[in-house]
């Protein structure tokens, strides 16, 4: 047999406009079959539309959107792919068992419910009624769903939105257990450490385009910053820092917070300029300041 | 080589979602009493009212008084649950978003409406044999066939207005909803004669009455007990013509409900 290695999802060249907004533009990504790939960005970035060219609930301006080579919406290719959205809601009245039953349903080959309530963590509450939930409960219910039909990917948009700590880390444990199964999984996340600690690729996407596609500890390495925070004697504007080497600056009032790669340089600046510093805070950059350099660095980006 | 590569291209059969979808449909029906009471117990309330103190009584052709009703509260009973209880239904599952993560599932978008379509026909069947028990206990008496093709009418009455149920459940919001439903299909039931009998009625309702689609409804169930004002088969096709209008305005509805979401 000859092991083409066909991407479980592709976008290739994908834009998706919606009026006046490109929300995604000129997108390519190619997911290779058991792999975790974490999506980072700002709000509105484009996240969420590029999921939904992948799943096919929307469709591509131009370019094209690939799931097991397939149209998206084909129901064949729907049929080994689960999903997990961001604020769907379910009928309250219905039991957890019977709405996973009827997910089930849809499926060619599900697995059981029993398991599918396990993986999630729901197996106590699987005679409640869903409007009985708690919000991490109903959370890991939307997994429950996403997983019940044995798929081979998985698309969780936000998934541990709503969970304390302790949900969130059995969460994340039967997300690897899933992966170590060889199924593939998308996800989207607010929390960087979440993303950190899971994926063994990270894409950034930012106004719709993909600005960073590489392992966390590259991204992180990319920025390879430390974050300096400060309070100024006097007021200091953007200017003050024009020849330093910063990657991101934030003025609010007195307290400035700034990323860069070489922050002795940076100190020692201000300090011959005579700007008196107080609450001097040096830490090294994680990857959710990674990020926010990187989308920061964008807009210079996307006029070459 | 791996496992998914392999894995043949499938779906799941089409007959196991249409028996779960519906079944979900009725179980949630099931789970809320105070919605469907509603549904099911204002038609036998006014049968109690109105109904049942006439039962003795004839119409100048020598139809039971108490037949009337039942066929009137009959094409009210079976069109109250399709417009509010589908309607409501359907807009409800849009608010919360349920139409988009099903949308993401193999399952096709025909299933989710027919799941709805039949669960409210479905609960429309059990509110009319819950009227007949009642009418039957209380003393309407009629050959059991006619019973039977009372039934059959008034569940084929309910059409057009399940086509307005799922217009409103498609084109309006969770909060205008049942306020559209009862604008539109109270007054409906009014003008079209099936709580009060039309010739009590000012002349110029009584003129605009055989326009309307519950008018021809309840003509199906009042020429069945033997009390119409028109042949069997211009009720059919007033209904017939209502159905095609009502429900190619519920399919617009649906497909720019689609478009805004899916295109």
């Amino acid at each position: 047999m000859i092991a083409v290695a066909q991407p479980v999802v592709e976008l290739v060249r994908a834009s998706k406009r919606y009026g006046s907004v490109e929300a995604v533009r000129g997108i390519d990504l190619s997911v290779p079959e058991g792999e975790m790939i974490a999506i980072l960005g700002p709000n509105g970035a484009g996240k969420t539309t590029a999921i939904s060219l992948m799943l096919g609930l929307r469709r591509a301006t131009s370019g094209e959107a690939r799931l097991f080579g397939l149209d998206p919406s084909d129901r064949r290719a729907r049929s080994r792919c689960g999903v997990m959205l961001q604020e769907s809601g379910i009928n309250d009245v219905l039991k957890v068992r019977e709405i996973v039953d009827l997910f089930r349903s849809y499926y060619p080959h599900p697995m059981p419910a029993d398991r599918a309530l396990g993986l999630a963590g729901l197996a106590d509450q699987a005679d409640r009624q869903i409007g009985h939930l708690s919000g991490g409960q109903r959370q890991r219910l939307y997994y429950a769903l996403a997983i019940c039909g044995d798929p081979d990917v998985i698309f969780l948009d936000e998934p541990t939105v709503g969970m304390d700590v302790e949900a969130r880390r059995a969460f994340l444990e039967s997300i690897r257990e899933f992966f170590r199964e060889g199924k593939t999984i998308l996800l989207t996340t607010h929390y960087l450490e979440e993303a950190d600690q899971l994926a063994e690729r990270v894409v950034v996407i930012d106004h719709g385009t993909i600005i960073a596609d590489s392992t966390p500890a590259q991204i992180k390495a990319r920025v390879a910053g430390k974050r300096v925070r400060f309070t100024s004697g006097r007021t200091l504007t953007p200017t003050d820092f024009a020849a330093l080497p910063l990657s991101h600056l934030q003025i609010d009032g007195d307290r400035v917070t700034l990323l860069s790669n070489d922050p002795e340089e940076v100190l020692r600046a201000l300090f011959s300029d005579g700007v008196s510093l107080r609450d001097l805070e040096v830490v090294g950059a994680d990857l959710e300041e990674a990020v926010i350099a990187l989308t920061a660095r964008s807009p210079q980006k996307e006029s070459a | 080589m791996s496992a998914a590569a392999t894995r043949p291209l499938e779906t799941a059969p089409i007959g196991q979602m249409i028996v779960s979808q519906v079944g979900s449909v009725l179980t949630t029906y099931r789970r809320m009493p105070g919605f469907v009471a509603i549904s099911m117990g204002l038609p036998i309330m006014f049968f109690v009212f109105f109904g049942i103190p006439s039962i003795g009584q004839r119409t100048a052709n020598g139809t039971s008084l108490g037949s009337y009703f039942l066929a009137s509260l009959g094409a009210y009973a079976v069109s109250n649950v399709v417009v509010y209880n589908v309607g409501i239904g359907v807009a409800t599952q849009r608010a919360r978003k349920f139409d988009l993560l099903q949308r993401a599932t193999p399952l096709p978008p025909f299933i989710a409406v027919l799941g709805n379509v039949v669960g409210g026909l479905a609960l429309s069947l059990a509110s009319l044999i819950g009227l007949f028990l009642v009418a039957a206990i209380a003393g309407v008496r009629m050959p059991a066939i006619t019973w039977l093709i009372l039934l059959g009418w008034l569940v084929l009455g309910s059409l057009p207005m399940l086509g307005l149920g799922l217009t409103i459940g498609y084109g309006a919001s969770r909060n205008s909803a049942p306020a559209l439903a009862s604008l539109v299909y109270l007054p409906l039931a009014f003008a079209s004669g099936l709580f009060v009998p039309l010739d009590h009625f000012p002349a110029f309702l009584r003129g605009i009455a055989p326009y309307l689609p519950l008018y021809h409804s309840g003509q199906l169930g009042w020429i069945t007990v033997g009390a119409g004002n028109e042949s069997l088969v211009t009720a059919i096709l007033w209904v017939a013509g209502w159905s095609i209008v009502l429900l190619a305005l519920a399919a617009r509805a649906y497909r720019r409900d689609a478009m805004r979401k899916f295109a």
